[in-house]
């Protein structure tokens, strides 16, 4: 049986260099907020591994706080900043986020909503799942001095569309309104930047470009300070507390370089990829429909999302998996059940089309022959689906 | 042999644990499911007494993991709510007491599950129910039904309502097995779920109160408790609360003139009068069955000597068994107390399986033709 992994939005291989120097580092001794030459060795990892990350993300050093990963930089960055706000103003209760945010963002907001006396503020997204710069200006105006923390995802993890960060953010500096992305989906194939988009904070992590799972970062702009969320030693500028994880963070800066690096050929392979990806699966099923943005900047080069009409997303995904080939039907629940997506639902998909669909997603491991896999049993395992459908 | 593609339906109990564990070593090519119920996988059950929780999805999980063989979960909470729970609550508003667990085999695991099964691919579900299936003797490759050795486990009551076709794609590996081998085997196998409690009572009735779970849905329906003669004697706030043959919680208030316990005798539930009388009152001979289901025999058209068993973990009877196109009449040889319209008729002979209906009424002996 060939074996296709077209689940890199999920997870994608660690980048050989990453595992080589992580490997490396877990044998070394040391905590780096320790005095001691121990403890300076370790310090010296991070602060380059820091560097290195800030440069290729348009920061600087400071503006990089690690973190777990991303859920917990987006747990910090919209509840922290939340609580920064409302400290500093009362009145600066309302969250804005769009509907198609992932479930770090969007159930810390319902969170805020529930026990914290936010107003969640869900803003809608076109049928391509784009937030227009007009639609949050307009969100934002209703009352701008009442809004406390914006929060847009740069590539959506399901559909892969980009959205206009720069434009958007730039809707919330005029009103001096703290702005966070979730650039976790974007930061290995993008060219992202906090500095670029004059963001407040942007969520990275790590083994969505070749590092370890495990390890992320917020991107935190000078001089904000968002409410910790997690207390203790305060070692990450006071806002984030725990000992650092010196591996990780140093096979992280590696798989950063490496992205970076080779970002513009790779972008380009991948979209390629991609682009004979649909076109196969189009062949063998003509009224699959491609959702999101179509081929072109406003789509992650390494998505493809379709809904298979007549089709269970889980009957697609298990009679795949049987002949070897990984996908990912979206977002289940702690049971497993598979959940009819509430990203394509914000987009205006019915809940049929909402279940019965796929993503596909590329990575730097990816090649043609993982493609043509795909091609050669999608229409079959269609077909197949649908029987089991009636 | 031939290999298989099995699904296997793991609801994270050790029975389908081992049934799956055993199919896949007899070199099927087998895959776990674990069916989600309920639409809030934390609503039916809380700790491990039954089918339905996400602790029990997660055992279902693990097991396949030591067995080696791939899961996934089936959202089956729709069909379920509609065939199952809906119907429930459907046959005690009409004065029936229901068997769920039948009720699920039938609509579930060996029709909507069998069928999806089927249309990706499978060739087989198999499942921990405590029965055996063999061929039929000389009837060309039909497969029918038995008792399990295991007589105190044994759960072919609740299969027999199955056509022969749903048998013909069914596996049961642990008819030939008790309970406690099952256990052991689990132990010997590493699977986590070898020492956890049986499941009992309803599914998805969470705290075991079967009356109080009918009033949230039927509401108060209150009626009177009368005397064979048709005496008032007490009161009840809904006929869904009893079951034929029930003696305690009738909330008689004063004891009646003879002294004797009362027992229920029939339950009206267009005037909610639930009538109750002595013990013998209970007894019946004759009892007419509706939508008979032949899978170990071909469809007979004359009078059958068999078994008969009227309720799960039932004694049997010697009856005789008269097919009149879409019921059949039941003869018992000797009396029996407390049928109750709704359970299942299933028709034995010997350990074998022949064929089952559903109980519509039960004539007590001196009203018999």
């Amino acid at each position: 049986m060939s074996h296709a992994y077209l689940d890199h939005a999920a997870t994608t291989p660690m980048l050989p260099a990453a595992l080589a120097a992580m490997t490396e580092e877990l044998a070394q001794l040391g905590n780096p907020s320790s005095l001691h030459n121990a403890g300076r060795r370790a310090r010296r990892v991070v602060e380059e591994s820091r560097e290195l990350i800030a440069e290729a993300y348009g920061a600087r050093p400071s503006e990089v706080v690690f973190t777990s990963g991303g859920t917990e930089a987006d747990n910090l960055a919209v509840k922290g900043l939340y609580w920064a706000s409302k400290a500093a103003d009362p009145a600066r209760r309302r969250v804005l986020a769009t509907a198609t945010e992932h479930h770090a963002v969007l159930d810390s907001v319902r969170w805020l909503a529930e026990h914290d006396g936010a107003e969640a503020d869900w803003l809608a997204v076109d049928t391509a799942g784009v937030l227009g710069p007009a639609m949050l200006a307009t969100a934002v105006e209703r009352d701008p001095a009442s809004v406390g923390v914006i929060s847009v995802m740069w590539v959506n993890n399901e559909v892969g569309t980009v959205q206009p960060i720069a434009e958007l953010a730039s809707v919330a500096a005029e009103h001096q309104i703290p702005f966070h992305s979730d650039a976790v989906q974007a930061a290995g194939q993008l060219p992202v930047s906090l500095a670029g988009t004059g963001a407040t904070a942007l969520t990275i992590t790590a083994h969505k470009i070749g590092g370890p799972v495990g390890v992320g970062a917020l991107l935190l702009a000078k001089g904000v300070q968002p409410v910790p969320v997690l207390h203790g030693g305060g070692q990450e500028r006071d806002v984030r507390s725990g000992t650092l994880d010196v591996p990780a963070i140093r096979a992280f800066a590696v798989a950063v370089a490496a992205a970076t690096e080779r970002r513009g050929d790779e972008a380009k392979r991948l979209a390629s990829l991609r682009d004979d990806l649909i076109a196969q699966v189009k062949a063998a099923v003509p009224d699959a429909v491609l959702n999101g943005a179509p081929s072109g900047p406003g789509r992650l080069p390494g998505n493809a999302h379709f809904s298979f009409p007549g089709c269970e997303g889980d009957a697609l995904l298990m009679l795949l998996d049987a002949r070897g080939i990984a996908c990912s039907t979206g977002s289940a629940c702690t049971a497993g059940v598979a959940q009819p997506s509430h990203v394509l639902l914000a987009m205006g998909a019915d809940e049929a089309r909402a279940r019965g669909s796929l993503r596909f997603s590329l990575g730097h491991s990816s090649e043609q022959s993982d493609v043509d896999a795909l091609g050669a049993v999608i229409g079959e395992v269609v077909e197949r689906a649908r029987r089991a459908a009636r | 042999m031939t290999t298989l593609r099995v699904l296997a339906a793991m609801s994270g109990g050790v029975d389908s644990a081992v049934a799956a564990a055993r199919a896949a070593d007899a070199g099927h090519d087998v895959t776990g499911v674990h069916l989600a119920l309920s639409a809030n996988p934390s609503s039916y059950r809380t700790g491990a007494r039954g089918c339905c929780t996400l602790e029990d999805a997660r055992d279902a999980r693990r097991a396949a993991d030591v067995i080696g063989i791939p899961f996934y979960v089936w959202d089956m909470a729709e069909r379920f709510h509609a065939d199952v729970v809906q119907d429930f609550v459907d046959e005690y508003a009409r004065g029936n007491t229901p068997n769920p667990c039948l009720r699920c085999n039938e609509k579930i695991k060996f029709a909507a599950v069998l069928d999806r099964a089927v249309a990706l691919g499978f060739d087989a579900v198999c499942t921990g129910h405590h029965a055996r299936l063999e061929p039929v003797p000389g009837a060309g490759g039909l497969t029918r039904l038995v008792r399990s050795v295991d007589a105190a486990k044994d759960q072919s009551y609740v299969l027999a309502v199955l056509t022969s076709e749903q048998l013909s794609r069914a596996m049961f590996p642990l008819g030939d097995t008790t309970k406690e081998q099952v256990r052991a085997e689990a132990a010997h196998r590493g699977l986590a779920v070898a020492d956890k409690p049986d499941s009992h009572d309803v599914c998805f009735i969470a705290d075991g109160d079967t009356r109080g779970f009918l009033r949230r849905h039927l509401g108060s329906t209150p009626g009177d408790i009368v005397e064979a003669d048709g005496t008032v004697i007490g009161s009840h706030d809904g006929s869904y609360g009893f079951t034929i043959g029930q003696r305690k919680g009738l909330g008689i208030g004063r004891p009646p003139a003879d002294g004797r316990a009362r027992f229920v005798l029939s339950i009206e539930p267009v005037s909610r009068t639930v009538t109750v009388g002595p013990a013998e009152a209970l007894e019946v001979l004759e009892i007419e069955a509706t939508r008979p289901v032949w899978s170990g025999c071909t469809s007979p058209d004359s009078p059958v000597d068999c078994l008969v068993q009227l309720r799960a973990h039932g004694e049997v009877h010697p009856a005789v068994c008269t097919p009149d196109g879409d019921l059949v009449r039941i003869r018992l040889s000797e009396p029996a107390r407390g049928i109750a319209p709704g359970q299942a008729a299933v028709f034995y002979d010997g350990d074998a399986v022949l064929g089952s209906a559903t109980i519509l009424t039960a004539r007590a002996a001196d009203l018999a033709r």
